[in-house]
Protein backbone atom coordinates (compact mmCIF):
# COMPACT_ATOMS: atom_id res chain seq x y z
CA UNK A 1 0.00 0.00 0.00
CA UNK A 2 0.98 3.48 -1.08
CA UNK A 3 0.07 6.62 1.40
CA UNK A 4 -0.07 10.20 0.08
CA UNK A 5 1.04 12.48 3.27
CA UNK A 6 -1.89 14.82 3.73
CA UNK A 7 -0.97 17.79 5.45
CA UNK A 8 -3.73 20.35 3.78
CA UNK A 9 -1.54 21.43 1.28
CA UNK A 10 -2.77 21.05 -2.23
CA UNK A 11 -5.51 19.17 -4.23
CA UNK A 12 -4.30 15.90 -3.98
CA UNK A 13 -7.08 14.52 -6.75
CA UNK A 14 -4.68 13.86 -9.54
CA UNK A 15 -1.76 12.52 -8.04
CA UNK A 16 -3.85 9.86 -6.44
CA UNK A 17 -5.72 9.15 -9.60
CA UNK A 18 -2.78 8.73 -11.82
CA UNK A 19 -1.40 6.03 -8.69
CA UNK A 20 -5.04 4.40 -9.30
CA UNK A 21 -4.08 4.45 -13.08
CA UNK A 22 -1.28 2.31 -12.92
CA UNK A 23 -3.25 -0.26 -10.46
CA UNK A 24 -1.73 1.01 -6.91
CA UNK A 25 -3.38 0.39 -3.95
CA UNK A 26 -3.51 4.34 -2.29
CA UNK A 27 -4.46 6.11 0.77
CA UNK A 28 -4.69 9.25 1.30
CA UNK A 29 -3.37 10.13 5.36
CA UNK A 30 -2.27 12.07 7.83
CA UNK A 31 -2.61 9.50 10.46
CA UNK A 32 1.34 8.42 11.60
CA UNK A 33 -0.01 4.42 11.71
CA UNK A 34 -1.30 4.46 8.48
CA UNK A 35 2.06 6.17 7.50
CA UNK A 36 4.25 3.57 9.03
CA UNK A 37 2.06 0.98 7.81
CA UNK A 38 2.36 2.13 3.78
CA UNK A 39 5.15 0.37 1.60
CA UNK A 40 5.32 3.80 0.15
CA UNK A 41 5.13 7.08 0.88
CA UNK A 42 4.58 10.36 -1.34
CA UNK A 43 4.96 13.94 -0.06
CA UNK A 44 3.35 15.95 -2.24
CA UNK A 45 3.03 20.18 -1.97
CA UNK A 46 2.08 23.25 -3.66
CA UNK A 47 2.30 26.66 -2.22
CA UNK A 48 4.81 28.36 0.04
CA UNK A 49 7.90 26.36 1.66
CA UNK A 50 7.32 28.39 4.94
CA UNK A 51 3.66 27.37 5.08
CA UNK A 52 4.08 23.48 3.86
CA UNK A 53 6.76 23.00 6.16
CA UNK A 54 5.14 24.76 9.23
CA UNK A 55 2.22 22.43 8.40
CA UNK A 56 4.23 19.31 8.28
CA UNK A 57 5.60 20.55 11.73
CA UNK A 58 2.42 21.40 13.57
CA UNK A 59 0.79 18.06 12.81
CA UNK A 60 4.45 15.97 13.75
CA UNK A 61 4.15 14.43 10.43
CA UNK A 62 7.65 16.13 9.78
CA UNK A 63 9.34 13.25 12.47
CA UNK A 64 7.04 10.43 11.11
CA UNK A 65 9.09 11.41 7.25
CA UNK A 66 11.93 11.40 9.02
CA UNK A 67 11.48 8.11 11.31
CA UNK A 68 10.29 6.17 7.97
CA UNK A 69 13.13 7.73 5.72
CA UNK A 70 15.79 6.40 8.76
CA UNK A 71 13.75 2.96 8.73
CA UNK A 72 14.59 2.89 5.01
CA UNK A 73 11.11 3.43 3.25
CA UNK A 74 10.96 4.69 -0.06
CA UNK A 75 9.66 8.88 -0.33
CA UNK A 76 9.12 10.34 -3.46
CA UNK A 77 8.74 14.41 -2.47
CA UNK A 78 7.24 15.99 -5.53
CA UNK A 79 7.57 19.96 -6.59
CA UNK A 80 7.30 21.71 -3.14
CA UNK A 81 7.57 18.07 -1.18
CA UNK A 82 10.98 17.50 -2.86
CA UNK A 83 11.72 20.58 -1.89
CA UNK A 84 10.82 20.28 1.74
CA UNK A 85 13.48 17.12 1.47
CA UNK A 86 16.18 19.67 1.71
CA UNK A 87 17.97 21.54 4.31
CA UNK A 88 17.25 25.43 3.74
CA UNK A 89 14.99 27.29 1.59
CA UNK A 90 15.76 30.63 0.75
CA UNK A 91 11.89 31.70 -0.39
CA UNK A 92 11.01 34.79 0.93
CA UNK A 93 13.14 34.44 3.97
CA UNK A 94 15.23 31.66 4.98
CA UNK A 95 13.46 28.52 6.20
CA UNK A 96 14.98 25.39 7.50
CA UNK A 97 13.63 22.05 5.64
CA UNK A 98 13.36 18.26 6.92
CA UNK A 99 17.00 17.97 5.88
CA UNK A 100 17.11 14.28 4.36
CA UNK A 101 19.14 15.67 1.43
CA UNK A 102 21.83 17.96 1.98
CA UNK A 103 21.32 21.08 -0.27
CA UNK A 104 19.48 24.11 -0.47
CA UNK A 105 16.30 25.72 -2.40
CA UNK A 106 16.94 29.08 -4.22
CA UNK A 107 15.01 31.37 -6.49
CA UNK A 108 15.44 30.59 -10.13
CA UNK A 109 15.84 34.22 -10.94
CA UNK A 110 19.09 34.07 -9.60
CA UNK A 111 20.42 32.10 -12.36
CA UNK A 112 18.18 32.35 -15.40
CA UNK A 113 18.56 35.05 -17.58
CA UNK A 114 16.40 37.73 -17.30
CA UNK A 115 14.14 37.55 -20.24
CA UNK A 116 13.33 34.22 -19.49
CA UNK A 117 9.55 34.37 -17.74
CA UNK A 118 9.06 32.67 -13.92
CA UNK A 119 7.57 30.54 -12.91
CA UNK A 120 9.47 27.86 -15.08
CA UNK A 121 5.57 26.48 -16.32
CA UNK A 122 5.46 24.16 -18.50
CA UNK A 123 6.91 20.79 -20.69
CA UNK A 124 10.61 20.35 -20.66
CA UNK A 125 12.86 17.60 -21.24
CA UNK A 126 14.77 15.67 -18.63
CA UNK A 127 18.90 15.14 -18.97
CA UNK A 128 19.43 11.65 -16.69
CA UNK A 129 22.25 11.41 -15.23
CA UNK A 130 24.42 8.24 -15.64
CA UNK A 131 24.26 5.56 -14.80
CA UNK A 132 20.33 6.41 -15.10
CA UNK A 133 18.36 6.16 -12.06
CA UNK A 134 15.65 3.31 -11.80
CA UNK A 135 12.87 5.64 -11.76
CA UNK A 136 13.82 6.76 -15.06
CA UNK A 137 13.97 3.04 -16.49
CA UNK A 138 11.44 3.47 -18.87
CA UNK A 139 12.39 7.16 -20.24
CA UNK A 140 13.67 7.81 -23.72
CA UNK A 141 15.73 10.47 -24.16
CA UNK A 142 14.40 13.93 -25.04
CA UNK A 143 11.33 12.82 -22.99
CA UNK A 144 9.36 16.07 -21.46
CA UNK A 145 7.98 15.83 -18.08
CA UNK A 146 5.57 18.98 -16.52
CA UNK A 147 7.29 22.01 -14.37
CA UNK A 148 5.76 24.75 -12.76
CA UNK A 149 7.80 25.93 -10.13
CA UNK A 150 9.60 29.54 -9.22
CA UNK A 151 12.48 27.73 -6.83
CA UNK A 152 15.16 24.94 -7.59
CA UNK A 153 17.22 22.91 -5.26
CA UNK A 154 21.33 23.44 -5.77
CA UNK A 155 24.40 22.66 -3.87
CA UNK A 156 23.13 18.57 -4.41
CA UNK A 157 25.29 17.95 -6.88
CA UNK A 158 25.64 13.97 -5.38
CA UNK A 159 22.54 12.84 -5.04
CA UNK A 160 20.94 15.06 -9.13
CA UNK A 161 19.29 11.85 -10.61
CA UNK A 162 18.41 14.42 -13.80
CA UNK A 163 18.54 17.84 -14.92
CA UNK A 164 16.47 19.90 -17.15
CA UNK A 165 17.62 23.50 -18.82
CA UNK A 166 15.58 26.63 -18.43
CA UNK A 167 18.31 29.32 -18.91
CA UNK A 168 20.50 27.56 -16.71
CA UNK A 169 20.82 23.64 -15.46
CA UNK A 170 17.85 22.98 -13.06
CA UNK A 171 17.77 20.15 -11.11
CA UNK A 172 15.17 17.95 -11.94
CA UNK A 173 15.02 15.25 -9.70
CA UNK A 174 17.12 13.53 -6.54
CA UNK A 175 17.81 10.96 -4.87
CA UNK A 176 19.81 9.48 -1.35
CA UNK A 177 19.13 6.31 -1.05
CA UNK A 178 15.43 5.58 -0.50
CA UNK A 179 14.37 9.67 -0.22
CA UNK A 180 13.67 10.35 -3.80
CA UNK A 181 12.41 13.53 -4.92
CA UNK A 182 11.36 15.50 -8.37
CA UNK A 183 10.55 19.16 -8.97
CA UNK A 184 8.10 18.43 -11.43
CA UNK A 185 4.85 16.75 -11.73
CA UNK A 186 4.32 13.10 -12.70
CA UNK A 187 0.80 12.87 -12.26
CA UNK A 188 0.51 15.68 -14.84
CA UNK A 189 3.68 14.03 -17.48
CA UNK A 190 1.07 12.12 -19.20
CA UNK A 191 2.61 8.63 -19.93
CA UNK A 192 6.38 9.66 -19.20
CA UNK A 193 5.28 10.73 -15.66
CA UNK A 194 3.16 7.34 -15.03
CA UNK A 195 5.90 5.51 -15.94
CA UNK A 196 8.29 7.19 -13.40
CA UNK A 197 5.85 6.83 -10.97
CA UNK A 198 5.44 3.16 -11.63
CA UNK A 199 9.09 2.36 -11.53
CA UNK A 200 8.70 4.02 -8.24
CA UNK A 201 6.42 1.78 -7.09
CA UNK A 202 7.52 -1.29 -8.67
CA UNK A 203 11.50 -0.67 -8.51
CA UNK A 204 11.90 0.28 -4.87
CA UNK A 205 11.56 -1.51 -1.87
CA UNK A 206 12.15 -1.10 1.64
CA UNK B 1 14.74 24.42 -23.44
CA UNK B 2 10.95 24.74 -22.58
CA UNK B 3 8.16 23.42 -25.35
CA UNK B 4 6.24 25.37 -26.80
CA UNK B 5 2.50 24.05 -26.01
CA UNK B 6 -0.47 22.67 -28.33
CA UNK B 7 -4.04 23.38 -26.60
CA UNK B 8 -7.16 22.11 -27.55
CA UNK B 9 -10.44 23.72 -26.40
CA UNK B 10 -13.42 21.89 -25.87
CA UNK B 11 -16.65 23.70 -25.24
CA UNK B 12 -18.79 21.82 -22.93
CA UNK B 13 -22.85 22.49 -22.82
CA UNK B 14 -24.96 20.13 -20.69
CA UNK B 15 -22.11 17.62 -20.70
CA UNK B 16 -21.33 17.17 -24.57
CA UNK B 17 -18.83 18.66 -26.22
CA UNK B 18 -20.42 20.91 -28.85
CA UNK B 19 -19.82 20.78 -32.78
CA UNK B 20 -19.97 17.27 -34.35
CA UNK B 21 -16.38 16.19 -35.10
CA UNK B 22 -15.12 12.70 -36.62
CA UNK B 23 -11.92 10.94 -35.68
CA UNK B 24 -10.82 7.63 -36.43
CA UNK B 25 -11.27 5.04 -33.78
CA UNK B 26 -13.41 7.86 -31.74
CA UNK B 27 -17.10 6.29 -31.68
CA UNK B 28 -18.47 8.91 -29.28
CA UNK B 29 -16.72 12.13 -30.61
CA UNK B 30 -18.90 14.40 -28.11
CA UNK B 31 -17.98 12.80 -25.12
CA UNK B 32 -15.88 14.89 -23.23
CA UNK B 33 -14.01 12.35 -21.18
CA UNK B 34 -12.70 9.98 -24.26
CA UNK B 35 -12.19 13.03 -26.30
CA UNK B 36 -10.17 14.73 -23.58
CA UNK B 37 -8.40 11.10 -23.44
CA UNK B 38 -7.76 10.79 -27.04
CA UNK B 39 -5.78 14.30 -27.09
CA UNK B 40 -3.71 13.86 -24.44
CA UNK B 41 -3.10 10.22 -26.35
CA UNK B 42 -2.37 12.18 -29.46
CA UNK B 43 0.07 14.72 -28.07
CA UNK B 44 -1.86 17.48 -26.46
CA UNK B 45 0.37 19.51 -24.13
CA UNK B 46 -2.78 20.91 -22.15
CA UNK B 47 -6.48 20.70 -22.43
CA UNK B 48 -8.79 23.85 -21.93
CA UNK B 49 -12.55 22.45 -20.79
CA UNK B 50 -14.75 25.95 -21.11
CA UNK B 51 -18.30 25.27 -19.86
CA UNK B 52 -20.68 27.31 -21.07
CA UNK B 53 -23.68 25.18 -19.63
CA UNK B 54 -26.62 27.78 -18.57
CA UNK B 55 -28.41 25.28 -16.24
CA UNK B 56 -27.67 24.80 -12.74
CA UNK B 57 -27.99 21.04 -13.69
CA UNK B 58 -25.74 21.25 -16.89
CA UNK B 59 -22.86 23.06 -14.12
CA UNK B 60 -23.61 19.39 -11.75
CA UNK B 61 -22.94 17.37 -15.19
CA UNK B 62 -19.80 19.70 -16.03
CA UNK B 63 -18.24 18.94 -12.26
CA UNK B 64 -19.21 15.47 -12.42
CA UNK B 65 -17.68 15.23 -16.19
CA UNK B 66 -14.50 17.11 -15.42
CA UNK B 67 -13.95 15.03 -12.20
CA UNK B 68 -13.98 11.95 -14.78
CA UNK B 69 -11.80 13.29 -17.14
CA UNK B 70 -9.15 14.28 -14.70
CA UNK B 71 -9.21 10.59 -13.25
CA UNK B 72 -8.43 9.07 -16.50
CA UNK B 73 -6.03 12.21 -18.22
CA UNK B 74 -2.90 13.13 -16.69
CA UNK B 75 -2.15 16.38 -18.34
CA UNK B 76 -2.62 19.87 -17.17
CA UNK B 77 -6.07 20.76 -17.20
CA UNK B 78 -7.47 24.43 -17.33
CA UNK B 79 -10.91 25.42 -16.57
CA UNK B 80 -12.88 28.00 -17.81
CA UNK B 81 -16.69 29.65 -18.39
CA UNK B 82 -18.86 31.00 -15.19
CA UNK B 83 -15.91 31.29 -12.80
CA UNK B 84 -17.08 34.69 -10.86
CA UNK B 85 -16.14 33.60 -7.38
CA UNK B 86 -13.99 31.67 -5.28
CA UNK B 87 -16.27 29.13 -4.94
CA UNK B 88 -16.24 28.49 -8.54
CA UNK B 89 -12.50 27.99 -8.24
CA UNK B 90 -13.27 25.66 -5.09
CA UNK B 91 -15.54 23.52 -6.95
CA UNK B 92 -13.50 22.97 -10.21
CA UNK B 93 -10.23 22.84 -8.41
CA UNK B 94 -11.74 19.98 -6.38
CA UNK B 95 -12.74 18.23 -9.55
CA UNK B 96 -9.11 18.07 -10.68
CA UNK B 97 -8.80 21.26 -12.57
CA UNK B 98 -4.97 22.78 -12.13
CA UNK B 99 -5.85 26.10 -13.91
CA UNK B 100 -8.59 28.34 -13.92
CA UNK B 101 -9.46 31.03 -16.44
CA UNK B 102 -11.57 34.17 -15.34
CA UNK B 103 -12.81 36.12 -17.74
CA UNK B 104 -16.15 37.93 -17.11
CA UNK B 105 -15.76 37.32 -13.71
CA UNK B 106 -12.51 39.01 -13.44
CA UNK B 107 -13.67 42.34 -15.21
CA UNK B 108 -16.80 42.69 -12.71
CA UNK B 109 -14.62 42.09 -9.69
CA UNK B 110 -10.91 42.58 -10.37
CA UNK B 111 -10.09 41.70 -7.05
CA UNK B 112 -11.28 37.59 -8.00
CA UNK B 113 -7.86 37.43 -9.22
CA UNK B 114 -5.91 38.89 -6.35
CA UNK B 115 -8.02 36.65 -3.82
CA UNK B 116 -7.65 33.66 -5.94
CA UNK B 117 -3.98 34.09 -7.00
CA UNK B 118 -3.36 34.28 -3.12
CA UNK B 119 -5.29 31.05 -2.17
CA UNK B 120 -4.36 28.75 -4.77
CA UNK B 121 -1.46 30.50 -6.07
CA UNK B 122 -0.77 32.46 -9.33
CA UNK B 123 0.00 29.31 -11.26
CA UNK B 124 -3.60 28.27 -11.10
CA UNK B 125 -5.16 31.63 -11.90
CA UNK B 126 -5.35 32.49 -16.07
CA UNK B 127 -7.01 35.70 -17.33
CA UNK B 128 -8.46 34.90 -20.41
CA UNK B 129 -9.13 38.38 -22.37
CA UNK B 130 -11.40 38.91 -25.74
CA UNK B 131 -9.77 41.45 -27.65
CA UNK B 132 -11.51 43.26 -30.84
CA UNK B 133 -10.38 46.02 -32.48
CA UNK B 134 -12.20 49.64 -32.40
CA UNK B 135 -11.68 52.64 -33.69
CA UNK B 136 -7.92 52.09 -34.04
CA UNK B 137 -6.99 50.76 -30.76
CA UNK B 138 -7.64 47.12 -28.80
CA UNK B 139 -10.74 46.93 -27.11
CA UNK B 140 -11.65 44.06 -24.18
CA UNK B 141 -15.23 42.34 -24.60
CA UNK B 142 -16.97 40.63 -21.91
CA UNK B 143 -19.94 38.20 -21.88
CA UNK B 144 -18.54 35.91 -24.67
CA UNK B 145 -16.93 38.78 -26.57
CA UNK B 146 -21.01 40.49 -26.72
CA UNK B 147 -20.24 43.72 -25.04
CA UNK B 148 -17.99 46.27 -25.36
CA UNK B 149 -16.18 47.34 -22.10
CA UNK B 150 -14.29 50.32 -23.68
CA UNK B 151 -10.71 48.84 -21.64
CA UNK B 152 -7.73 48.82 -23.14
CA UNK B 153 -6.16 45.58 -23.69
CA UNK B 154 -2.71 46.07 -22.51
CA UNK B 155 -3.87 48.48 -19.77
CA UNK B 156 -6.26 45.48 -18.45
CA UNK B 157 -3.73 42.63 -18.89
CA UNK B 158 -0.91 44.64 -16.70
CA UNK B 159 -3.55 45.15 -13.99
CA UNK B 160 -4.44 41.16 -14.26
CA UNK B 161 -0.77 40.52 -13.70
CA UNK B 162 -0.71 42.76 -11.19
CA UNK B 163 -3.03 41.13 -9.48
CA UNK B 164 -1.52 38.16 -9.64
CA UNK B 165 -2.50 36.27 -13.08
CA UNK B 166 -0.07 33.31 -13.74
CA UNK B 167 -0.93 32.99 -17.59
CA UNK B 168 -2.80 35.04 -20.07
CA UNK B 169 -5.01 34.09 -22.75
CA UNK B 170 -5.56 36.32 -25.94
CA UNK B 171 -8.22 35.74 -27.74
CA UNK B 172 -8.84 37.52 -30.98
CA UNK B 173 -12.26 38.35 -31.64
CA UNK B 174 -11.35 39.69 -35.32
CA UNK B 175 -9.62 36.31 -35.88
CA UNK B 176 -11.40 34.23 -34.35
CA UNK B 177 -12.95 31.71 -36.90
CA UNK B 178 -11.42 33.22 -40.15
CA UNK B 179 -8.72 30.81 -40.01
CA UNK B 180 -6.03 32.48 -41.75
CA UNK B 181 -3.78 32.84 -38.89
CA UNK B 182 -3.40 34.00 -35.52
CA UNK B 183 -3.55 37.71 -34.57
CA UNK B 184 0.54 38.51 -34.72
CA UNK B 185 -0.68 42.52 -34.16
CA UNK B 186 -2.00 42.17 -31.03
CA UNK B 187 0.11 39.08 -29.76
CA UNK B 188 3.46 40.96 -30.34
CA UNK B 189 2.65 43.80 -28.01
CA UNK B 190 1.05 41.73 -24.96
CA UNK B 191 4.06 39.28 -25.58
CA UNK B 192 6.79 42.24 -25.44
CA UNK B 193 5.13 43.60 -22.13
CA UNK B 194 4.35 40.00 -20.31
CA UNK B 195 6.53 38.57 -17.48
CA UNK B 196 4.19 36.12 -17.49
CA UNK B 197 3.30 33.21 -20.61
CA UNK B 198 1.14 34.14 -23.07
CA UNK B 199 -1.53 31.78 -24.53
CA UNK B 200 -2.47 32.79 -28.15
CA UNK B 201 -6.09 31.90 -29.67
CA UNK B 202 -8.25 32.80 -32.24
CA UNK B 203 -7.62 32.53 -35.97
CA UNK B 204 -5.42 29.21 -36.71
CA UNK B 205 -6.63 27.69 -39.63
CA UNK B 206 -3.68 25.36 -40.71
CA UNK B 207 -0.04 24.09 -39.19
CA UNK B 208 1.46 26.88 -40.74
CA UNK B 209 -0.26 29.27 -38.85
CA UNK B 210 0.91 27.71 -35.93
CA UNK B 211 4.55 27.89 -36.97
CA UNK B 212 4.38 31.54 -38.26
CA UNK B 213 2.85 32.04 -34.62
CA UNK B 214 5.96 30.40 -32.83
CA UNK B 215 8.84 31.90 -35.39
CA UNK B 216 7.41 35.30 -35.57
CA UNK B 217 6.65 35.85 -32.10
CA UNK B 218 9.42 33.32 -30.08
CA UNK B 219 8.30 34.70 -26.93
CA UNK B 220 4.56 33.36 -27.18
CA UNK B 221 4.41 30.05 -24.93
CA UNK B 222 1.68 28.24 -26.23
CA UNK B 223 -1.17 28.10 -29.43
CA UNK B 224 -4.76 27.16 -28.17
CA UNK B 225 -7.54 26.03 -30.93
CA UNK B 226 -10.54 24.41 -30.99
CA UNK B 227 -12.15 23.66 -34.28
CA UNK B 228 -9.23 22.84 -36.38
CA UNK B 229 -8.62 20.07 -34.18
CA UNK B 230 -12.40 19.07 -33.83
CA UNK B 231 -12.35 18.83 -37.50
CA UNK B 232 -9.06 16.91 -37.95
CA UNK B 233 -8.33 19.57 -40.38
CA UNK B 234 -5.05 20.01 -38.51
CA UNK B 235 -3.50 16.91 -36.52
CA UNK B 236 -1.57 17.30 -33.27
CA UNK B 237 0.79 14.81 -33.79
CA UNK B 238 1.39 16.46 -37.85
CA UNK B 239 1.46 19.78 -36.20
CA UNK B 240 4.50 18.75 -33.81
CA UNK B 241 6.25 17.49 -36.82
CA UNK B 242 5.96 20.41 -39.19
CA UNK B 243 7.11 22.92 -35.98
CA UNK B 244 9.98 20.68 -35.28
CA UNK B 245 10.79 20.36 -39.08
CA UNK B 246 10.14 24.64 -38.69
CA UNK B 247 12.52 24.24 -35.65
CA UNK B 248 10.18 25.36 -32.89
CA UNK B 249 11.19 23.16 -29.62
CA UNK B 250 7.69 20.67 -28.62
CA UNK B 251 7.17 17.80 -27.01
Amino acid sequence: MLCIIDYGVGNLFSLRASLEAIGQEVVVSSDPSVISSADRILLPGVGAFSDAIAKLRASGLDRVVKEEAARGKPILGICLGMQLLFQTSYEFGEHEGLGLIPGHVRPIAEVIPKELKIPHIGWNALSCSQPRHPLFSALSEGDCVYFVHSYYATDCAPYVIATTEYGAELTAAVARGNVMGCQFHPEKSGAVGLSILRAFCEETTL
Amino acid sequence: MITKRIIPCLDVKDGRVVKGIQFEGLADVSSPVKLARYYSEHGADELVFYDITASAEGRTLFTDILTETARQVFIPLTVGGGINTLEDFDRVLKCGADKVSVNSGALRNPELIREASLRYGSQCVVLSVDIKRVDGSFHVFSKGGREDTGREAIAWIAEGIRLGAGEIVVNSIDTDGVKEGFDLELLEPICAMSPVPVIASGGAGSMEDFSTLFTKIPTIDAGLAASVFHFGEVKIPELKAHLRACGVTVR
